[in-house]
């Protein structure tokens, strides 16, 4: 419990992770109040990705550590990583619902796996949270048979239906149409004020982002330029931040050798 | 001259890069191709131990999902593994008769013919058919599913990738593979019966009395042994490869590709190999 009152439900440690030889993060700390919606943004190769992926738990950092819920994932081992699991869900940028099932054997497939509910309760919870992302006659449907904006819905609808208490949503707004864009966001907000949930969302979308955060983390080549509320982030004089709020490319000078370095990965 | 450019010649230039290159890159091959194995057999002892222990502790890998994989891999390439089995099956007979017809021995098709199917041509048919179909579906649907960010989405819903899509695959292939193989031995049986028949005027009843007689359980089950080998190598390099892709479609015709080259290798090799210890 924190001082002023709040818990942290996620929270990042000295995180430093490689890729190779090459260090990706490093050195982040941040962490998440329970009920609250963090933004990590940065422009491309910020690394907040790759930040994402870790509090996943879906890599192993090189030092560091990861409390979700109180509890260190960097040091869990795979049966209580499964456990912690349950309460969290994902929405992925592409949706990454199984191709080979319909849109509600996509959203049971959780239920199905964590728990021993009869079929009829399971078909009835997924049409549930199909009617909660408004996809309540669409459960029929092949993945391949939605528009972008509604895979992404019914990815919400997989990730919403263990009612977890963590949710992470991976670039929700790319590939899709301004209203679509502002329909997620308000299904977002809409989560966090029926489920209660704590919720973490990767973007680099400036008009989404300052709609449904609370706080924001700005990430640049590894490292954390800033985090705090939006009207904070707005009022940064960091010029990187103001580059990227205003959408102005920065004027970093890259040598050639290290130019060449990282486009070849040698 | 640019900086930039400079330092990109220096890396195309062959003459700056260090003599010992060529042998990094084998050594870099050979530790890939160690590494692959490795991962390989981890996953097949994964795979085993999700079957074997997996339901007791409530992650069983599902039945159904078993029996969907025999139908599509086992059931559905049923009508070509007859077509090719009994097409060999006509080929031996042809081969045997015209070449025992040098020594007037040509009734002895019957036991070529039997031998021939039963300990190699069905097992290694069958085995570079499935190679071609089923190994490079499970590269393929695995790969996608990498790309498309699907395994990734499996683990995080705590819902492990080899229980869930290797484990079902490999009990699959080690149940349809022999059963396949025993169907193209039949297959190829009547493919040499029949065009015995109209050759050499041997009836139907007595090429299969005869066949009978040559043939001992040994034979069948020498045949039947290679498949289940066959049927692990091809799931393991399936999904091995499939587990590898990156770099979006083009990824996932490589590693289909990489996956039925592999496999029809590994198959032709683990046959010689096994050929050689049981016949000595």
């Amino acid at each position: 419990m924190r001082n002023n009152g709040t818990r942290a439900a996620i929270e990042v440690i000295d995180l430093v992770t490689h890729y190779g030889k090459r260090e990706i993060l490093h050195g982040i700390n941040m962490s998440v109040n329970e009920g609250e919606i963090m933004i990590i943004m940065g422009g491309s190769g910020s690394g907040k990705s790759t930040l994402l992926r870790f509090l996943l738990g879906l890599g192993k950092p090189t030092s560091g550590s990861i409390q979700l819920m109180g509890r260190d994932i960097t040091r869990m081992s795979a049966f209580e990583m499964y456990e912690l699991r349950k309460i969290m869900g994902v929405a992925f940028q592409g949706g990454a619902l199984l191709s080979s099932m319909t849109v509600a054997e996509n959203v049971q497939l959780p239920l199905r796996e964590h728990t021993r509910l009869d079929e009829k309760t399971m078909q009835i919870m997924a049409r549930m949270k199909l009617e909660v992302v408004n996809l309540g006659g669409f459960g029929e449907l092949m993945p391949s048979e939605l528009s972008g904006g509604m895979i992404k819905r019914a990815a919400v609808a997989r990730a919403i239906v263990m009612d977890p208490k963590l949710m992470f949503f991976d670039e929700p707004s790319a590939g899709l149409d301004p209203v679509v864009s502002a329909e997620l966001d308000d299904l977002i907000l809409r989560l966090r004020a029926v489920m209660k949930m704590t919720i973490v969302v990767v973007t680099h979308e400036l008009e989404s982002a300052f709609k449904i955060a609370d706080r924001i983390t700005v990430l640049d080549h590894g490292h954390i330029l800033m985090t705090g509320t939006v009207d904070e982030v707005r009022a940064s004089d960091n010029e990187r931040i103001q580059s990227l709020l205003n959408r102005r490319p920065g004027n970093e000078e890259i040598h050639a050798d290290e130019y060449l370095r990282r486009l070849t990965g040698m | 001259m640019l900086p930039w450019r400079r330092a990109c010649r220096k890396m195309a230039d062959p003459s700056e890069r260090p003599v010992s290159s060529s042998i990094e890159q084998l050594g870099r091959t050979t530790v890939r191709g160690v590494e692959e194995v490795g991962y390989s057999c981890a996953l097949f002892i994964e795979s085993l131990l999700w079957i074997l222990i997996g339901q007791f502790i409530k992650q069983p890998v599902r039945i159904p999902s078993v029996f969907a994989q025999m139908m599509g891999m086992g059931i559905a390439a049923s009508p070509i593994v007859f077509i090719l089995s009994f097409a060999i099956g006509v080929m031996l007979a042809i081969q045997i008769i015209y070449n025992l017809k040098t020594f007037g021995a040509e009734s002895q098709v019957v036991v070529g013919v039997a031998l021939s199917v039963t300990r190699e041509f069905g097992p290694l048919i069958t085995g570079i058919l499935i190679a071609g179909r089923t190994g490079s579906a499970l590269a393929a649907r695995i790969g996608t599913m990498q790309v498309n960010q699907e395994i990734d989405a499996l683990r995080v819903m705590g819902i492990n990738p080899v229980r869930y899509l290797v484990a079902p695959a490999l009990l699959a292939m080690m149940i349809m593979v022999p059963v396949l193989t025993f169907f193209s031995d039949l297959a190829g049986l009547l493919g040499g019966a029949i065009y015995t028949g109209i050759e050499l005027g041997l009836g139907f009843d007595a090429y299969v009395d005869q066949s009978l007689e040559s043939l001992k359980v040994n034979d069948i089950m020498q045949g039947l042994l290679k498949s289940e080998v066959f049927a692990v190598i091809i799931t393991l390099v399936g999904v091995t490869n499939g587990f590898a892709v990156i770099g979006g479609a083009e990824g996932v015709g490589r590693a289909t590709t990489r996956a039925v080259v592999l496999s029809i290798t590994y198959i032709v090799i683990a046959d010689m190999v096994f050929t050689y210890f049981l016949n000595r």
